[in-house]
Parts: C-alpha cells; sequence; structure tokens
C-alpha cells in the first residue's frame, strides 16, 4: 500500500515531538507562516494524486528564500522530514507529506521578480504559475515554451522538480533545457547558485542534476527560465486513419522525413468516441485513430511543412485530412483532444492514467499489446498520447464500486508499464515517480543504479530528510515487491484542469 | 561531411532497421576490471578517447582507460531520432552515419582530430555554432552507460527523449570531463538536417553586431550562427526556405560558403590561432564584454567570447563573474595550472561529495578539472 508510509520499507525516522517542531518553526516563520490545525492542514494532505493522503506535523509557509533556509535549519536541528511543495497538482504523490514532519508550501513565493526582454529571460519565484510567465513575456512577444496541460495552476517550482513537459515539448524541449540559472538551498540551509545567465556554468552540470529531482535534493527559491520568441505563423492538422498502426506508421515516416512538428498528437478509437460526443470537435465518429499535428514557423514555412505532413499521412493510408482554416477551427481541433480525459467520464466512473514513454517504432506493437492485455484484465482502455513524444497515456477505465475492479486495473496498469520497460522505455514519460511509482523504479533499474541514486542523493542530503518515501526505493522496498507490481489509482484532484 | 546547401528534405531515408555493433568492440568486461583494479590499489586513471583534446583541462597523470577499441554504433534507426553508440565509436563514423539519414547532432561539436571519440565529445561538453540556437551537449544526451569507481556497469536515463525516473545522472556525465565515472555508451538525441542554409557576412564592429543580434534574436529567427572574427560577422541561417530567405534579406551582407564554418566549428579560425593564452568566456549575450584582455572573436551570437590575455587568472575570473558569466583558459596553460573559474567553497564541497559518491577513491581523472576533484 503506497499511500501509507512504512517504517519497514521506507526511510524512518526518530519521532520529533510535534509541539517542539512547531515552536520552532513559529519562531521562524511568525504566526501567519505556520498552520498546524487539522482541519487547517487538510488542503495539504495530498496533490493532484488524491487517492494518496497523509498529514504533516506542521506546513510551513515562508515568504523569501531566507525564511525557507531557516525551515530548513529547523528540520535538520530537529531531524524532521521535509517535504516542498508548489501549487499540489502533480500526479505522481511527489508533494504527498511525510507523518510527523514538515511541509513546505511555496504558494507565498509568488512573484514575477524581473523579464528582460533583451536577454529573453524571466527571473521568478517558485509559487509562481506556469501560464503567468507567458502572460507577463507576451507583450514583448515571447513565451516560456513548456506547457504542461495544468499550465494554468501548476508551480514553475514543481515544473522544475518534476522536469515538466507539455503538448510542444518535442520541438521546444522540457524544463531542463528552458532553465538557465537556480538559486537553491540545501538541508543545511545554505543558498546555492547554480547554472547561470551564460550558456553554461563551471563545474558539474548540477542544473540538470537538480531538474526533475523531485525535491530530494534541495529546495528551489528562485528561476531564472529561458522565453522563446513566439512563431509567426501556426497550421494545425486533424488526420484520421482506419486503424491505429496507420497512424503510429504516419508518425514515424513524419518524423523521419525531418519534420519536427511543434505539437504531434494521437487518440485512438475509443479515445475519439468519447471526445466527440463530449466535446464536439469533428472528429470522425467512425476513425480508428486520429493525429493532430501542428507546425510552427515564419509564414510560408509552417504552411509549406504542414502541406508535407499531410501528404505523407495519405501515403499512410489517412482517410480524412482537414487542416483549421482559422485560430477558431484550431482551438475547436484542440478542445477534442483536451477534453478526452473529462470525457472519460461519460464512459466509466473511473479511469486511471497510465503515463510509459516507449520508441516510437514500437508504437504498433505496444498498442496491440495494450488491448490484448485489456481483453485479459477484462477493462476497457483508451488511449491518448504525445504520439510525437512516445509518450503514452492509456487510460484504464473501471468502477471503482465494481467487484474487485480497482486490482484488476492496478495490475492492468503494472502490466501496461511493464510492457513499456520491455520495449526499451520508461515508466514515466512526464508525470513522474513521486510516490506512485517507487515500485516500478525497482523494474527499471537494478539495485547498483538505484544505489547510485542513494549516493546522490546523500550527498545533498546525509540524513536523508527532503521528501523521504519518494523517488527512490529503498533496497528493502525492491526485494520486498520482488517483481509483482503494485499500483494504485482512483480519481484525479483538480478535475477541472486540462490534463496532460 | 562540410555543410553545403543541399536540400536534404529530399534524401531518400535509408533502411530503418536499427543495426548492431559487433560484440567483438564491447570491452566492457575488461575496462571494468582495470578500474577495480585501479580502485583497489588506489592509483589514478587518465580516461582517454581519441586523446584529441588533451588540452583542455589541466594535465592529469595516472594509467591510461582506453575506450578508443570499445566501439560501434548499437543503434540507429532515423525515425526515433536517437543514436546509440559505444563511448569510443570515432566521432566521424556517427557524423557520416547520421548523415546518411539526413540528420545531424544538433549541438555541432567541434572536431579535434580524426581520431575524436563520441565519449570524448560528451565529455569534454563542448559545443559548437549552433548552441545558442539549439542547445549543448547535455541537452541531446538521453543516456548513458558508465563505469563507476567500483567498476559497477550502471545504466542511467535511455532512448527516449521524455523519461522522468531517476535522477538524471546521465545528464551529469555531459562536461564532466570524465571526473564522475567512465562512459561506456551514450544514446543522443539527434535533429533533421535543416531543408535549407545559407551563409552570409558583413561588416559591422563587434559591439554593434552584438547588439544588432541581440535585438533581433527578440523575434523568431532563422540563425543557425553568428560569429565575429573581430573584423566581420559571419552569419549562417537554416530551416525553411522562407524563413531562410527573409533572415538573409534582413541582414543583407555578402554570401559566403557554407564551409566557412568548418574552422569556427572546429576553433580553427585564423582570428584565435596566435593568441599563446586563448581564454574562453562564457557570458551573458548581453552582458558587456569584460575589458580584461583582447577580444579577439565571439561564436554564439556573443555568448562565447575568445580572448587573447597575459592577465593572471585571478583578474580574469572575477572580471567574468562580474559580467555574469565564467572564463576558462582553453590553450596556452602552464603546467598545473588551473584552467577554469574556481568555484565558491559550499559548491566546490558538493562536487568533491558528488565525486566520492560515484568514484569514492577518487581514481577517475583526479585534478582534470580542479585540483580538489
Amino acid at each position: 500500500m503506497l499511500d501509507r508510509f512504512d517504517p519497514r520499507l521506507d526511510p524512518s525516522f526518530a519521532p520529533v515531538d510535534p509541539a517542539r517542531l512547531r515552536a520552532a518553526l513559529a519562531a521562524v516563520l511568525g504566526p501567519d507562516g505556520l498552520i498546524a490545525s487539522v482541519e487547517g492542514m487538510r488542503p495539504y494532505e495530498t496533490d493532484g494524486l488524491s487517492a494518496y493522503r497523509s498529514l504533516p506535523s506542521a506546513v510551513a509557509l515562508p515568504r523569501d528564500a531566507d525564511e525557507v533556509a531557516a525551515v530548513l535549519r529547523v528540520c535538520r536541528d530537529l531531524g524532521a522530514p521535509v517535504v516542498a511543495r508548489g501549487a499540489g497538482t502533480g500526479l505522481s504523490g511527489g508533494a504527498l507529506p511525510f507523518p510527523g514532519g514538515v511541509l513546505l508550501g511555496l504558494g507565498k513565493m509568488n512573484r514575477i521578480l524581473a523579464v528582460d526582454p533583451l536577454a529573453r529571460t524571466a527571473r521568478v519565484q517558485p509559487g509562481v504559475r506556469n501560464l503567468a510567465i507567458s502572460e507577463a513575456a507576451a507583450p514583448h512577444g515571447l513565451f516560456y515554451a513548456p506547457d504542461p496541460s495544468s499550465q494554468l495552476a501548476c508551480s514553475i517550482g514543481g515544473n522544475v522538480a518534476e522536469n515538466a513537459g507539455g503538448v510542444h515539448c518535442l520541438k521546444y524541449g522540457l524544463t531542463v533545457h528552458n532553465i538557465l540559472k537556480l538559486e537553491v538551498i540545501t538541508i543545511e540551509g545554505e543558498r546555492l547558485i547554480v547554472g547561470g545567465e551564460a550558456s553554461d556554468a563551471p563545474g558539474f552540470d548540477l542544473l540538470a542534476l537538480l531538474t526533475g529531482s523531485e525535491g530530494l535534493l534541495a529546495v528551489v527559491t528562485e528561476i531564472t527560465v529561458r522565453l522563446t520568441p513566439i512563431a509567426e505563423d501556426i497550421q494545425t492538422l486533424m488526420v484520421a486513419f482506419p486503424d491505429a498502426g496507420c497512424a503510429a506508421q504516419a508518425v514515424a515516416d513524419i518524423i523521419a522525413a525531418g519534420v519536427i512538428p511543434a505539437g504531434l498528437e494521437m487518440m485512438d478509437g475509443l479515445a475519439i468516441t468519447a471526445a466527440e460526443s463530449f466535446a464536439h470537435a469533428g472528429y470522425p465518429a467512425d476513425a480508428g485513430a486520429i493525429l493532430i499535428c501542428e507546425c510552427d514557423g515564419a509564414a510560408g514555412d509552417a504552411e509549406a511543412e504542414v502541406a508535407r505532413v499531410a501528404e505523407i499521412c495519405r501515403a499512410a493510408g489517412a482517410s480524412l485530412v482537414r487542416q483549421a482554416r482559422d485560430a477558431a477551427e484550431r482551438a475547436r481541433l484542440w478542445a477534442g483532444r483536451k477534453a478526452a480525459f473529462p470525457a472519460m467520464g461519460r464512459l466509466a466512473p473511473d479511469y486511471y492514467c497510465i503515463d510509459g514513454t516507449i520508441p516510437r517504432r514500437s508504437l504498433p506493437d505496444v498498442l496491440a499489446r495494450i488491448s490484448e492485455l485489456s481483453r485479459q484484465h477484462g477493462l476497457a482502455v483508451a488511449n491518448v498520447f504525445h504520439a510525437g513524444d512516445g509518450n503514452l497515456h492509456p487510460l484504464i477505465l473501471y468502477d471503482a464500486q465494481g467487484d474487485g475492479q480497482v486490482e484488476r486495473a492496478e495490475a492492468l496498469g503494472g502490466a501496461i508499464l511493464e510492457a513499456c520497460v520491455a520495449v526499451g522505455g520508461t515508466i514515466t514519460g512526464e508525470h513522474g515517480v513521486g510516490r506512485e511509482k517507487l515500485n516500478q523504479m525497482c523494474v527499471q533499474f537494478t539495485a547498483e543504479e538505484l544505489s547510485a541514486f542513494a549516493a546522490i542523493k546523500a550527498a545533498f542530503d546525509p540524513a536523508g530528510l527532503l521528501n523521504p518515501g519518494k523517488l527512490v526505493p529503498t533496497l528493502t522496498r525492491c526485494a520486498e515487491v520482488g517483481g509483482m507490481h503494485v499500483h494504485r489509482g482512483r480519481e484525479t484532484a483538480h478535475a477541472d484542469l486540462p490534463r496532460f | 561531411m562540410p555543410l553545403s546547401p543541399t536540400n536534404f528534405a529530399d534524401t531518400p531515408t535509408p533502411d530503418p532497421s536499427p543495426q548492431v555493433g559487433g560484440e567483438q568492440c564491447d570491452l566492457t568486461a575488461v575496462l571494468a576490471e582495470q578500474v577495480r583494479r585501479a580502485t583497489s590499489r588506489k592509483t589514478p586513471l587518465r580516461i582517454v578517447g581519441g586523446d584529441t583534446k588533451e588540452f583542455y583541462g589541466r594535465r592529469v597523470g595516472g594509467e591510461a582507460l582506453s575506450l578508443a577499441d570499445h566501439n560501434g554504433v548499437i543503434s540507429y534507426d532515423p525515425s526515433e531520432l536517437v543514436i546509440v553508440a559505444r563511448a569510443g565509436t570515432p566521432l566521424a563514423e556517427i557524423e557520416a552515419r547520421l548523415d546518411q539519414g539526413g540528420q545531424m547532432l544538433a549541438f555541432e561539436p567541434p572536431r579535434f582530430g580524426a581520431a575524436s571519440t563520441i565519449g570524448g565529445v560528451v565529455a569534454a561538453g563542448l559545443a559548437g555554432p549552433r548552441r545558442l540556437f539549439s542547445g549543448g551537449v547535455r541537452d541531446c544526451v538521453l543516456g548513458a552507460t558508465i563505469l563507476d569507481g567500483q567498476g559497477r556497469v550502471l545504466r542511467f536515463g535511455g532512448q527516449v527523449f521524455k523519461n522522468v525516473a531517476g535522477f538524471d545522472a546521465f545528464r551529469l556525465m555531459a562536461g564532466a570531463l570524465g571526473s564522475l565515472g567512465v562512459i561506456l555508451e551514450v544514446s543522443l538525441r539527434v535533429a533533421p538536417r535543416p531543408a535549407r542554409e545559407l551563409a552570409v557576412t558583413l561588416e559591422l564592429p563587434m559591439e554593434a553586431a552584438r547588439a544588432r543580434l541581440a535585438e533581433a534574436m527578440r523575434r523568431p529567427s532563422a540563425l543557425s550562427g553568428a560569429f565575429h572574427d573581430g573584423q566581420r560577422l559571419h552569419l549562417r541561417f537554416c530551416g525553411g526556405e522562407a524563413g531562410v530567405a527573409e533572415a538573409a534579406r534582413f541582414w543583407g551582407g555578402e554570401g559566403e560558403a557554407l564551409g566557412a564554418w568548418d574552422a569556427i566549428r572546429d576553433h580553427a579560425h585564423p582570428a584565435t590561432a596566435h593568441a599563446k593564452r586563448l581564454w574562453r568566456l562564457s557570458l551573458p549575450q548581453t552582458a558587456p564584454i569584460p575589458a580584461c584582455g583582447e577580444a579577439l572573436a565571439w561564436d554564439w551570437a556573443g555568448a562565447q567570447v575568445w580572448m587573447a590575455s597575459d592577465a593572471a587568472p585571478e583578474v580574469i575570473w572575477p572580471a567574468a563573474a562580474e559580467a555574469g558569466g565564467h572564463a576558462a583558459l582553453f590553450r596556452g596553460a602552464r603546467g598545473g595550472e588551473n584552467a577554469f573559474q574556481p568555484l565558491a567553497p559550499t559548491l566546490l564541497a558538493l562536487h568533491q561529495r558528488l565525486k566520492a559518491a560515484l568514484d569514492p577513491v577518487g581514481v577517475f581523472n583526479p585534478g582534470r578539472m580542479y585540483g580538489a576533484l
């Protein structure tokens, strides 16, 4: 059961007297910076993976880097585990509080400190929302490229911790490719600057190491991001195929032809039916699969590129190619894709979203394997994914009230991730390991590799106080779970947010 | 493989079936044994690929750990945008294979000699003229298999672009100069060759050119190179027909052969050839160039400055830091002299702990990056 920390299988700590911990935190944060009541802490007991809940001893809400440093020193001195949290929209339980520890909420640090249009950078605090950066940059013709679907709400600090991707990362890169410099505070309370405003920095690439480290190494208190000029022209295609195999072939052909679309998304028949009845995007209901392909660039070039894509798709057996004539039609084509997840509610009471990445050449095989597994487990699976990146989001449809369905959904999810690893892929493309995929880490990595991760963590945090029980499983846990995959997944919090 | 203005979009793609290098080129077991022996005897190893970048960083002694015979492309499939190769594979072989597939390494590594290997390219972390426009070495590394100080084979990352399982230890290997582990195998993200490329040169003073570039780059641009040789600005554009034509109209100047960029990429341009002590300053593109020497040339639209200076390093380092960047003594270091900008004490201590995490006895290239590492 991953929603409970197990002192046998997870890191464990000597109990810290809550009263003493709260008093020490109150002394550095003042009464407004600390929440200790159970009702006050409830909003922090879970993140986007709402099946997992636990309460900390205290929620600390620092206003600046000095207060973050002071909180971390208190935690170090008292031996209290501490979990950093941004907006709490993460989908893998990365911000799940550690019982008896401190939940460090960075929401008050939400200022955009500077936008430099000439250097094409912005300096922001960790609690700034992803989309707010692009909004601040827009008057200068610039934007912040990584665009996770939750960008309306998710914070840039959380994006750094998770190395967040987005629909457009095939062309524009992940968070790690779009940040220049971090100010972080170590568990010792020391402030470090990693990276810089130049193209590189002396020494090891700690900027790359910290990005995606899920709060296990240090706490980010300031981020300098790279801004990108907004493309002159955007062209969007919706292409229907008789089956998913043809669509997958078209994806491989597009990339092999030297086209890197800004976005290349795929939905299978079941996802199309659900999305169409929900959003009326104009998808052909009888299609076996559709691709949505967006190309951007100079006026003329984007047009030429989508024409090329259309030609490739027709050669791969497309039954329909539709190009958006204007921004309104483009928005409608995307609306169906973005509604795919909420639309699942029409097909089943619950769904469980999987997040694996595979080499693109394995798409047809893995899709065939998923439908085979779906039949074996007696649960339907709709497929919606970032085809250009090979990042799959199979949605397992089930009814939590149904007899044994939760267990079957978990088993099916585990089997799908196993299929991803078997073809050379990974257990998580963008949602992170967090708490949720801790056991699958034992499948993807050897004990020696996991020991190396633990040693890297210890170089930053020898006592292991930062976000314990996440990302890197203990070897005891791996020995215990063996090849058996425990998976839990229920409804997602923030159901109103666009996802994936 | 000189760059040429061919329209590669029409190049037929070769057989995409992955090809596997021969087993006889896999020296993992032998190399691991050599590492274990060095660790047990606490004797340093000097990790060598083609030995073409021996000038870079501090000189190190130790027994050579040669990767040159551990070679071969393990897989390459153009539709995956990934190439996987053993560390000793010659850079030239990698680039030839990619060229056949109509693709390239987007970070455009400098070529310091025919023997240069892909492992050395990644370990040195040096990128060419495209750095500012399409990313550096670390941006393209998707995975690495390494030997740690205990001679254990560790595989980090993989062959897919989106992968957030575990720490990105593979990216950490880029530019670490071998001090964290022996790279056995790397997987690199590759990019399609541009449909169209064009080079021009124009008369524009150094500072004015830097300012004009920064201003122009506020909008989408087709730039794939911007180098100043002290006299003239050299620009390279790439992308679609329309974008390249628009850039050429905007900048004017005279046409230049794309081959002119080979010398720029390989640090072989005459502008920097005569400097006895050649410094590389990595700066924010918009920061003024510090007056601690003679700026001979710059690349990366002004973000990488090549400077000749006899000033003491203790003068140059603070000046570079003041400008928001850092400096490295690229060529002409005296024996044992520090080449890289010193780290703040807390940061250096962290570097030492990280090295100890992967190389507990400190056998890998000790002192190559910093005396204390």
